[in-house]
C-alpha cells in the first residue's frame, strides 16, 4: 500500500529531510561541540544555502537533459530552502537571542552580514506564500516577476554567509563558484533569447532561397552534369 | 569445590588510584582513539595532571567567576597555525613538540638573551588568574589559568626608556603547524603587540597551565600571553620571542584586515566590528536557552585598566 510513495519524488522529498535528521541527532545526543547555539545556527543556515543552490540547479538540468516534469522539484527543492532558511531564522530569534528584541534589533543594525540575510529570507519567504495554486493564478503576470527573484535571493545569500567568516575560504569558495555558474547560465540563456527575439521583429531583409532549376537542355543527357544548383539572393517580405 | 588460592596481588598489578580515578576517561580514550584511529586523546591519560592544583590565587574577581567546563576550553581554540576548525586543533595541536622550549627576549633591555623555559619559570612564582575571555566572534568563555605577571618577566631583563611597545612571536614550524606550511590565511609567524603600559599591567599574564594542569598544546602551550580586557585574538600563544621596541608591532590580524582589526582590540560594547555586532556574547556551557550577555566595556575590567586609555578615542582606536 506504501509502493505509490515509492516514487523519485517522494525519494527526493525524505532525503531533504535527512540533514534535519543528522542535526536532530546532534542535538539530542549533545554532539554539537562547545558552541552548539553557533553550530545549530550555522548548520541549519548552511543547508539552506545548498537547498538554494540545487533549486536554482533544476531549470539548467532540465535545458541540458531536455527531461521536462521537473518543476515539481524545483518547487520541492524551494519549499525546502524556506524549511530550513526558517529554522536558520527562528534558532536565531529565539534560541540564540532569546526573544530579546532590542537586543535583536542592535544586533541587525550593527551586524552588515544580518541585513543581507534578511533580505534573502524576505524574498523567500514572499516566494514561498505564493506557492498554492490559487496565489499563483491570482498573481498571473507577476507571479514570475516575483520568482526571478530568487536570483537577488541568492547573491544575498552568498554576501551574507561570506561576511561573517573569518577564517577558512575553502567552501565557501565552492559554493561561490557554483553560484557563478548557475547564474552565468541564466545571462547566456538570457542573451541567446534577446538574439532570438531579434531575429523574430518584422523587417525587410534578404534572406536565401535555395532555386533548383534544370539547367542543362535535353540535348546532351549523357554529360553527367544534368543538373546545377543555383543559389540567389531575392528580396523577400516575411 | 571452590579451591581458593591466597596468593597475594603483586604491588606492581595494583592500579594507581590516580589511574583507577579516570578510568572512564581512559576508556573513552581508548573509545576515541579505536574510533578515530589517532592518538588525539592520549593527553588525557597523562600522569602530571593535577600539577597546580589548589594554587594561590593571582587575582580575584569582585564577583566570583565560574570556570568554563574544561573540556569546552579544550575542544574549542581558534589556533589558524593547525586549522581554522576550532574542533581540529585538539587534535593537530599534539604533535607539537613544546619540551625543551626557549624564549628570546630581546630590542630595547639590558639583558636580552635566549632563555631556556624552565629557567624563566622557575624565577616566576605561578598563581592561578580566573579571567574572562572574549573573542572577536562574539562568544566567551571564563579561564582559570596558570601563570605570572609578564610585568615581573620584564622586569627581569631592564627594559630601557626607549621600549615603548613589546612585541611578541609564535613560533614558526612549518613541518608540525600545517597552516604554516601551506601559507594559509594570515603572513606566518603569528605577530601580535602590546604598549609597554599594557605589558607591564598587573593583569596581563603569561599563562603556562590551566585548570591547574598544564596548558594544553591546543590552547597555545607551553607559553601564551592573556590580556583579559582584550579580544581573545591579542593573546598569543606559544610564544618563541619578546621583543621591547620603539615603534608600535603590526599584529598579524591587523596586517590582514587593518580595517577590521586594529592593535588595540579592546573589548568594546559600543564599537562593532565593521560586520558584526559586539554589543552581546553567547557564554559557552551556559544552558541551551540561557539568553547572551551583555558586553562589558573593557570585557568587565574598566576598573582597573581605562585608566590606560582615558584621553583616547576608542572608536578610532580600536
Amino acid at each position: 500500500m506504501f509502493s505509490r510513495f515509492i516514487t523519485p519524488y517522494y525519494l527526493c522529498f525524505s532525503l531533504c529531510l535527512l540533514p534535519l535528521l543528522s542535526i536532530g541527532m546532534a542535538l539530542v545526543t549533545d554532539n554539537l561541540g562547545a558552541d552548539p547555539i553557533q553550530t545549530l545556527h550555522i548548520r541549519l543556515g548552511d543547508w539552506s544555502l545548498r537547498l538554494l543552490w540545487l533549486t536554482l540547479c533544476v531549470t539548467p538540468l532540465q535545458t541540458f537533459t531536455k527531461w521536462r516534469g521537473m518543476a515539481q522539484y524545483r518547487k520541492l527543492l524551494g519549499l525546502y530552502t524556506f524549511f530550513y532558511a526558517s529554522l536558520h531564522v527562528i534558532v536565531y530569534v529565539w534560541i540564540d537571542q532569546g526573544l530579546a528584541w532590542g537586543a535583536i534589533a542592535i544586533d541587525i543594525i550593527q551586524s552588515a552580514y544580518i541585513w543581507f540575510g534578511v533580505l534573502a529570507y524576505v524574498l523567500i519567504f514572499a516566494m514561498a506564500i505564493t506557492t498554492p495554486k490559487f496565489m499563483v493564478k491570482q498573481l498571473g503576470k507577476n507571479w514570475k516577476k516575483l520568482h526571478r527573484s530568487i536570483y537577488i535571493a541568492s547573491v544575498a545569500v552568498i554576501i551574507h554567509y561570506y561576511w561573517q567568516l573569518k577564517g577558512n575560504m575553502a567552501e565557501p569558495f565552492f559554493y561561490l563558484i557554483i553560484l557563478s555558474l548557475l547564474l552565468l547560465f541564466r545571462v547566456a540563456v538570457w542573451f541567446k533569447n534577446r538574439k532570438f527575439t531579434k531575429m523574430m521583429i518584422p523587417t525587410t531583409r534578404k534572406i536565401r532561397v535555395v532555386k533548383v532549376e534544370s539547367a542543362v537542355p535535353e540535348a546532351q543527357p549523357l554529360t553527367g552534369q544534368s543538373k546545377a544548383i543555383v543559389i540567389e539572393e531575392i528580396d523577400t517580405e516575411i | 569445590m571452590i579451591i581458593k588460592t591466597h596468593k597475594s596481588i603483586p604491588s606492581s598489578e595494583i592500579t594507581e588510584q590516580s589511574v583507577f580515578n579516570q578510568r572512564r576517561q581512559i576508556i573513552k580514550a581508548m573509545l576515541a582513539m579505536g574510533l578515530t584511529g589517532s592518538g588525539a586523546y592520549s593527553r588525557i591519560v597523562d600522569a602530571n595532571d593535577t600539577k597546580w592544583q589548589g594554587i594561590s590565587k593571582g587575582y580575584q574577581p569582585k564577583a566570583p567567576l565560574t570556570a568554563t567546563p574544561s573540556d569546552i576550553v579544550k575542544n574549542h581554540t581558534n589556533y589558524y597555525e593547525f586549522s581554522f576548525n576550532k574542533s581540529d586543533s585538539t587534535s593537530l595541536a599534539q604533535v607539537l613538540p613544546t619540551d625543551p622550549w626557549s624564549v628570546e627576549i630581546t630590542g630595547e633591555v639590558e639583558k636580552p638573551g635566549v632563555y631556556h623555559l624552565e629557567d624563566l619559570l622557575s624565577q616566576q612564582s605561578l598563581q592561578e588568574y580566573i579571567y574572562r575571555f572574549r573573542c572577536v566572534e562574539a562568544w566567551s568563555m571564563v579561564v582559570p589559568w596558570v601563570g605570572f605577571s609578564l610585568a615581573n618577566l620584564l622586569k627581569t631583563v631592564k627594559p630601557l626608556s626607549s621600549a615603548r611597545f613589546v612585541k611578541f612571536t609564535t613560533l614558526f614550524d612549518p613541518s608540525h603547524m600545517p597552516n604554516q606550511k601551506d601559507n594559509n590565511m594570515l603572513q606566518w609567524p603569528y605577530v601580535e603587540g602590546l604598549r609597554i603600559d599594557e605589558a607591564m599591567h598587573p593583569l596581563t599574564i603569561l599563562a603556562t597551565g590551566m585548570y591547574g594542569e598544564a596548558l594544553p598544546k591546543q590552547n597555545g602551550a607551553p607559553l601564551r600571553l592573556v590580556v583579559p580586557w582584550k579580544y581573545g585574538f591579542k593573546s598569543i600563544k606559544a610564544i618563541v620571542k619578546i621583543e621591547l621596541v620603539k615603534n608600535p608591532p603590526l599584529s598579524s590580524w591587523s596586517k590582514s584586515g587593518p580595517g577590521e582589526y586594529g592593535f588595540y582590540a579592546n573589548v568594546n560594547p559600543e564599537v562593532p566590528h565593521p560586520r558584526w555586532s559586539q554589543s552581546s556574547e553567547r557564554v559557552l556551557g551556559a544552558g541551551f536557552f540561557t539568553p547572551r550577555r551583555k558586553t562589558e566595556l573593557f570585557n568587565g575590567y574598566a576598573e582597573e585598566v581605562a585608566s590606560l586609555y582615558s584621553d583616547m578615542d576608542l572608536r578610532h582606536f580600536f
